[in-house]
């Protein structure tokens, strides 16, 4: 039974959503369905900051390896929070408001979340973001080793996109000398870049995207039918 | 005809008959419920919500055709200029239904077999064999996203080998929806494994929603613990080097997939496998080895088949569009190509 309304009800609400892409009159129910997915995923932030806290406590409490970070993030969750939900440094926006705190939005520019976000976690997360470019070339590296054929083909057009997609135009016109007055200039590198891209790269994608849209559709209705329920725990 | 069950005691049936007679009419369409199925609270409960779904739903609908009625303009029921789109899904739907009951009776169909799913078993026992843990991630979306549904799904098939050989599986998520389907996904894999003891909820637990936070904690566990073998299966963006890389700098044994084809070519470059899009969605049925799922698959190629035809039919009039004169309007000016209406009108639905 535990699983047989969750299948119903994914049945019904996706058999809906298919329906109101073709039905106009069905949209607001379309949407309401929406709306639902975002509430419930909406509580279920209570329930995975409950998991996130008992998580990392039971981490401390038994000293696994990299505890200490488990401190860290209980302490910043907890700032956090604290700071957000008590409006710290948020001051009334205008007269006609009450002149306390919880008048003024928590985001608001030179309030304590305001400073945690601007000062705090967005250079974290940009200097994570930073470090793609690391990764980007380690992968590389290892990606256009020319050991075969095939690598050696992906070797010389990674270099030609690569090449093409810099700004020098003296590197990638070839030294060329420039053209005459009223003629189109001729870039050898970047237009075989567009042509590499716009071409053998769009083919390649299409037909990727082509069987995507056909394994969304068996999945969408496996799921439907109910034939496979494993993402529920399979049958009981 | 009316619906009546017989005397309470004896093994009950809803029978449709015709009163007047007495006698069952229409033999082939009286049907027979099993009353102890029906009576229970459980069926009952599953018509409520059934129904509670169904008019909550039709609410706002009905309120819409209000709305509507007031006006002038008719109720349109239906978006005819989806009409081609409509019968394309259709028949897409319909290939892979037929498919499906064909291979439930019995006939045979062939599945291509993919490497990335025959290696996951390898995986497994490459972890179990090392001592060491696996990694598993549904990719960072949250379950509405198809993507991360087929991810659950193989979840379960290597969450059943994971207890079968009892490695310790890891699955950090990013959204706390994922965590609970995942947490059901993995029990219901010990238990069909037979190893209910398996199950430790520990293992499968929320990180955060953040892209970089998540990522951040994901790779600091694989270097601390160094699994042996790390699946990411779902939907990934920018975090997909991320974690293929550091998966990479432990020496794991890595398969991924995803149908974001953006992050392909860094699964491709850094795992070991990969699953390239549609492989994704053919994982669970592929690893389930029921026949109605491969069934599926295979209405699935014929539909591959529908594209590449209709592909050539396409290329062949647009072919014939660019070396052929082109007709003039009223005015004057060069009508459109046919492909460009099969684009525009055709496809996409005006």
């Amino acid at each position: 039974m535990s699983k047989t309304v969750p299948v119903l009800i994914a049945s019904i609400v996706g058999c809906l959503m298919i329906v109101a892409y073709f039905s106009p009159p069905l949209l607001p129910a379309r949407q309401m369905a929406e709306d639902w997915f975002t509430i419930v995923a909406t509580i279920a932030i209570f329930l995975g900051g409950a998991n996130l806290c008992l998580h990392h406590l039971k981490k401390i409490s038994d000293r696994e390896a990299g505890w200490g970070f488990s401190a860290v993030t209980l302490i910043s969750f907890a700032i956090t929070i604290a700071v957000g939900l008590l409006k710290i440094g948020v001051v009334p926006e205008s007269e006609q408001q009450i002149k306390l705190a919880w008048s003024g939005p928590f985001q608001q520019e030179g309030s304590g979340f305001w400073w945690i976000y601007q000062y705090l976690f967005s250079p974290i997360v940009s200097t994570m973001f930073a470090l793609l470019a690391f990764y980007v070339a380690s992968a590389a590296f290892r990606a256009f080793r020319a050991k075969n054929l095939e690598a050696i083909l992906l070797l010389i057009t990674a270099l030609i996109v690569l090449v093409g997609q810099t700004r020098d135009r003296e590197i990638t016109s070839l030294f060329l000398p420039p053209p005459a007055e009223g003629t189109p200039p001729y870039v050898p590198i970047a237009d075989l870049t567009e042509f590499i891209r716009k071409t053998f790269v769009t083919a390649g994608q299409r037909a990727i995207m082509i069987g995507i849209a056909l394994g969304v559709v068996a999945t969408s209705l496996r799921i439907l039918l109910g034939l496979d329920r494993s993402y529920l725990g399979g049958d009981e | 005809m009316d619906f009546h069950s017989r005397s309470a005691g004896e093994k009950e049936f809803i029978t449709m008959s015709d009163k007047s007679s007495g006698k069952p009419s229409m033999d082939s369409f009286s049907f027979s419920v099993s009353h102890q199925w029906f009576g229970t609270g459980l069926m009952r409960l599953t018509m409520t919500t059934v129904g509670v779904l169904v008019f909550l739903l039709a609410l706002p609908t009905l309120t819409f055709a209000e709305e509507i009625a007031d006006s002038t303009k008719p109720i349109v029921w239906f978006d005819t200029g989806k009409t081609a789109f409509a019968l394309l899904t259709f028949a897409i739907c319909a290939t892979v239904i037929i498919c499906t009951e064909l291979a439930r009776r019995g006939k045979p169909f062939y599945v291509r077999p993919i490497a990335g799913l025959l290696a996951m078993e390898e995986a497994v026992g490459r972890a179990t064999e090392m001592g060491k843990p696996i990694l598993f991630v549904p990719g960072i979306e949250d379950i509405k996203e198809i993507d991360t549904v087929a991810g659950l799904m193989v979840l379960s098939s290597v969450a059943k080998m994971a207890a079968e050989y009892d490695t310790p599986l890891e699955v950090p998520t990013s959204r706390a929806l994922v965590m609970t389907a995942a947490r059901e996904a993995v029990q219901a894999a010990a238990l069909a494994a037979g190893r209910p003891d398996y199950y430790n909820e520990d293992r499968i637990h929320y990180i955060t929603d953040e892209q970089f936070g998540y990522v951040a904690s994901v790779c600091g566990w694989m270097y601390r613990e160094k699994p042996a073998a790390c699946f990411f299966l779902g939907k990934f963006f920018a975090e997909s080097l991320f974690l293929a890389e550091a998966g990479n700098a432990v020496g794991a044994i890595q398969i991924a997939g995803t149908a974001e084809t953006t992050q392909l070519p860094f699964f491709v470059a850094a795992c070991d496998y990969t699953l390239l899009g549609e492989e994704l969605f053919a994982a669970s049925a592929y690893l389930s080895g029921e026949p109605a799922q491969l069934g599926m698959l295979k209405g699935q190629d014929f539909g591959k088949l529908g594209a590449i035809v209709l592909v050539i039919l396409g290329c062949m009039l647009a072919t014939w569009d660019s070396i052929s004169p082109r007709g003039k309007n009223a005015e004057g000016q060069n009508l459109p190509r046919r492909s460009q209406w099969i684009t525009d009108t055709v496809l996409k639905g005006g």
